[in-house]
C-alpha cells in the first residue's frame, strides 16, 4: 500500500524465508568473514575472466538462497537481479541458469534493497508467492569496466573504495517465517554536481539523506524506531559527509545506531581500502550475511537498510557529466520466531 | 577557472562541494613526493646501470646503446605486470612508476593481460593501446608540430 | 656521477607527475600525455639532448624521452629528406621502444592471466 509520497507499507508482512551470501577470498579475509555462507579461495573462482567469475557468484548464492528455502526453483514466480556489469549480465546469464521469470533492474550499488522492495511489493500484493532477490558485484570486473585493467599501476587516492567481491540473494514470501520486510522507500536521483569517480561516498551521501528523510517523513516515525540505520557503501567519507548533512537539516539520526556497510566489510587496518568497500555485493552481503544474523540472534530488533548507488557510466564521466545517485530503503524487522 | 566551474553549479550544490571538499582525506602529498622522487630516480637508475653495461659489455655506443635499454626496461616491466607486482609497487610509487617508460610498458602490458579474455584479436589486439594511445597520438601531433615549426623558422633541410 | 644525475634529474620528473596526479589531479592518461607533450617541445627548443648528455637515463628513461624521440625523428628526416621527412620520419627513433612495448605485451596475454 502507498505510504506518503514514495514509499510502500507492506501490511501482509512479507518474510525474508531464506538468505545466501557468497564472498570472494578477500572478504573472506575481513571481519565479518564467518557471517557468510561460501568464502571462495581465488577470485577467478576456476572461470576464464572475471564476468564469468561473477556470473558464478550470484548463481551460487541464487541456488543457495532457494535451498535455504526449503524449495526448488520451479517453485519460485519472479527473480529480481541485477548488477555493475554493462547490460546486467551477470544478472542475466544467471537468470538463464535459473530458468524463473526474470525482471533485471538496475541500480548500481542500491539494486540490493531496489529489488528487495520489488519483491516484497510482489508478494505483498498477492502477485507473486516466492520471489527471489539478488545483486552481485565482483571488483576486477567493475575496475575492469569502469576505471582501468586489474594489473594497470594507478595510485588510488584516500577517497577511492574497493569494490566488493560478492553476491546475496534473498527469497522473499508470505508462507514460512523470517525478518518481516515492513516497508520500503523508492529514491528519486539526486546529483550535488560532484564529478570524481574516485570520491563515489561525496557523490552518493545526498542520495542516501534524502531517502532517509523521506522515509521517515512517509510513515511518519522518527529515525529512533529503528535500533539500526545502516547505509550501503558511502564508506568514511560519504559517511561523514552524510552525519553533516543530518547535522544540518537537523535531522534527529542521534535517536538510533547509523553505520555504513561499507565500513564494517573490511578491516582498516590489515587491508588497503583507502576509504572502504563499495560495489553492489556490499550491502546485499552484509545485511543477507551479518546483519539478519544479528537480527536471528535476538540483537537487532528493527532496522533501515538504505542502499546507495552511483548511475554513472564510464562515458558519462568522460563526456565530463558529474553522478548522478540514488538510494533505496527498506526496513526490516524482526519475525515471528524471535518477538 | 574557478569561477567557470562554479558557473555550472547551483547554489546548494556550490555550497555542497565545498562541504565535500572540507570531509575529503587530504592526499598525503609530501610523502607521495618523496616516494615518486624515491621510485622514479630507482628505476632511472636501474636504466642507467642496463645502459652501462651495453656499452661495455655489449660494444654499443653511449647513442646506440639507448634502444637496448628502452627494451630491457619495457620487457622487465612488462614482466613484472605478468607476476602482478607491478600495480602493488604502483600504490606505493605513484608517478615514480607511472611516468618512467616502465609505466608505458605497464598501460600496454596490463591492457593486452586483462582483455584476452575478449580474444586475441579484439580483445589483446584492439584493446592494447587503450591507456597508451594518447600517449602516442599527442606525442606524434606534438612532434609534427615541432617539425613545422622548425620548417618555417629554419627553412628546413637539403636541398 | 652520472649515476647521481640519472636518479636526481629521473626522480624529479617523477615528482613534476607526481604533482600533476595530486594537485593539478590530472589523470595518468593526462599527465603522461602532457609529459610527452613537454619532451617535444623542450627537444624543438634544442634543450633535452643537452639533458640526456648531463643526466644519462634520467632524462632518457622518464617518458618525456618519448616525445624527444619523436621530435628527434621528425627533424633527422627533416634535414635529410626536406619537408616530408616532419611525417616520415616521426617513428624512426621510438620504433624499438614501441615495437618491444607491443610484442613484449601480446606474448603477456599469451601466456598471463590477469591476477585482480
Amino acid at each position: 500500500m502507498l505510504k506518503g509520497h514514495q514509499s510502500w507499507l507492506f501490511e501482509n508482512k512479507p518474510f525474508i524465508r531464506s538468505t545466501a551470501t557468497v564472498v570472494g577470498p578477500f572478504e573472506g579475509r575481513g571481519p565479518l568473514a564467518k557471517d557468510f555462507d561460501i568464502v571462495h579461495g581465488e577470485s577467478m573462482m576456476g572461470q576464464k575472466s572475471w564476468e564469468k567469475a561473477e556470473k558464478v557468484l550470484i548463481e551460487e548464492a541464487a541456488k543457495l538462497a532457494i535451498e535455504n528455502a526449503g524449495l526448488t526453483k520451479e517453485q519460485v514466480q519472479f527473480y529480481i537481479g541485477g548488477d555493475l556489469m554493462n547490460q546486467i549480465i551477470s544478472s542475466s546469464f544467471a537468470a538463464r541458469t535459473l530458468s524463473i521469470p526474470y525482471i533485471g533492474v538496475f541500480g548500481a550499488c542500491s539494486t540490493s534493497m531496489e529489488s528487495l522492495a520489488l519483491a516484497a511489493n510482489l508478494v505483498n500484493s498477492g502477485s507473486a508467492k516466492f520471489v527471489l532477490a539478488g545483486t552481485c558485484s565482483h571488483d576486477s570486473s567493475a575496475e575492469k569496466q569502469f576505471r582501468y585493467p586489474t594489473e594497470y599501476g594507478s595510485q588510488k587516492p584516500p577517497t577511492a573504495q574497493y569494490t566488493v567481491t560478492g553476491a546475496g540473494a534473498a527469497v522473499v514470501s508470505t508462507e514460512g517465517d523470517g525478518p518481516v520486510v515492513t516497508s520500503a522507500t523508492i529514491g528519486r536521483v539526486i546529483d550535488m554536481g560532484i564529478k570524481d569517480p574516485f570520491n563515489m561516498g561525496a557523490a552518493m551521501a545526498p542520495a542516501a539523506v534524502d531517502t532517509i528523510e523521506a522515509h521517515v517523513r512517509d510513515l511518519g516515525i522518527e529515525p529512533g524506531y529503528y535500533d539500526l540505520i545502516v547505509t550501503g557503501d558511502l564508506a568514511k567519507v560519504g559517511y561523514e559527509i552524510a552525519c553533516k548533512l543530518f547535522k544540518k537539516h537537523n535531522f534527529p539520526i542521534e535517536q538510533t545506531e547509523y553505520s555504513d556497510c561499507g565500513m564494517m566489510i573490511y578491516d582498516y587496518e590489515t587491508q588497503m581500502v583507502q576509504a572502504g568497500a563499495s560495489g553492489c555485493g556490499c550491502s546485499a552481503v552484509v545485511t543477507y550475511g551479518h546483519l539478519l544474523n544479528r537480527m536471528r540472534r535476538g540483537e537487532l530488533k528493527r532496522i533501515l537498510v538504505v542502499a546507495t548507488g552511483a548511475l554513472l557510466s564510464p562515458i558519462s564521466f568522460q563526456q565530463g557529466e558529474s553522478i548522478p545517485c540514488i538510494a533505496h530503503a527498506v526496513s526490516i524487522e524482526a519475525g515471528r520466531e524471535i518477538l | 577557472m574557478a569561477n567557470n566551474i562554479k558557473k555550472n553549479l547551483t547554489r546548494v550544490q556550490q555550497e555542497y562541494k565545498e562541504l565535500a571538499q572540507s570531509v575529503e582525506p587530504p592526499r598525503p602529498i609530501l610523502k607521495n613526493f618523496i616516494r615518486a622522487f624515491i621510485a622514479g630516480g630507482a628505476i632511472c637508475l636501474v636504466g642507467q646501470a642496463i645502459q652501462e653495461m651495453f656499452v661495455h659489455w655489449g660494444g654499443f655506443d653511449e647513442k646506440k646503446a639507448g634502444d637496448p635499454t628502452v627494451a630491457v626496461m619495457i620487457l622487465l616491466s612488462v614482466i613484472l605486470t605478468s607476476l602482478g607486482v607491478y600495480d602493488k609497487l604502483a600504490q606505493w610509487a605513484g608517478a615514480g612508476s607511472a611516468v618512467p617508460v616502465t609505466g608505458f610498458a605497464n598501460s600496454m602490458a596490463s591492457a593486452a593481460i586483462e582483455h584476452q579474455s575478449e580474444g586475441m584479436v579484439l580483445g589483446v589486439g584492439g584493446k592494447m593501446f587503450k591507456l597508451a594511445g594518447p600517449v602516442i597520438v599527442f606525442g606524434t601531433v606534438a612532434a609534427f608540430a615541432v617539425g613545422i615549426v622548425h620548417l618555417l623558422i629554419k627553412g628546413g633541410g637539403g636541398s | 656521477m652520472i649515476f647521481l644525475w640519472a636518479f636526481l634529474v629521473g626522480g624529479a620528473i617523477c615528482v613534476f607527475g607526481q604533482f600533476c596526479f595530486d594537485v593539478l589531479k590530472l589523470t595518468p592518461a593526462h599527465t603522461m600525455t602532457l609529459l610527452v607533450v613537454l619532451g617535444a617541445i623542450v627537444d624543438g627548443i634544442g634543450w633535452y639532448d643537452p639533458l640526456i648528455e648531463f643526466a644519462g637515463a634520467g632524462a632518457s628513461v622518464p617518458i618525456t624521452s618519448f616525445g624527444n624521440a619523436l621530435v628527434h625523428g621528425a627533424l633527422q628526416e627533416l634535414k635529410s629528406n626536406g619537408w616530408i621527412g616532419i611525417i616520415t620520419g616521426i617513428f624512426e627513433v621510438t620504433s624499438a621502444g614501441i615495437s618491444a612495448a607491443i610484442i613484449f605485451s601480446f606474448l603477456a596475454a599469451l601466456f598471463v592471466k590477469p591476477k585482480g
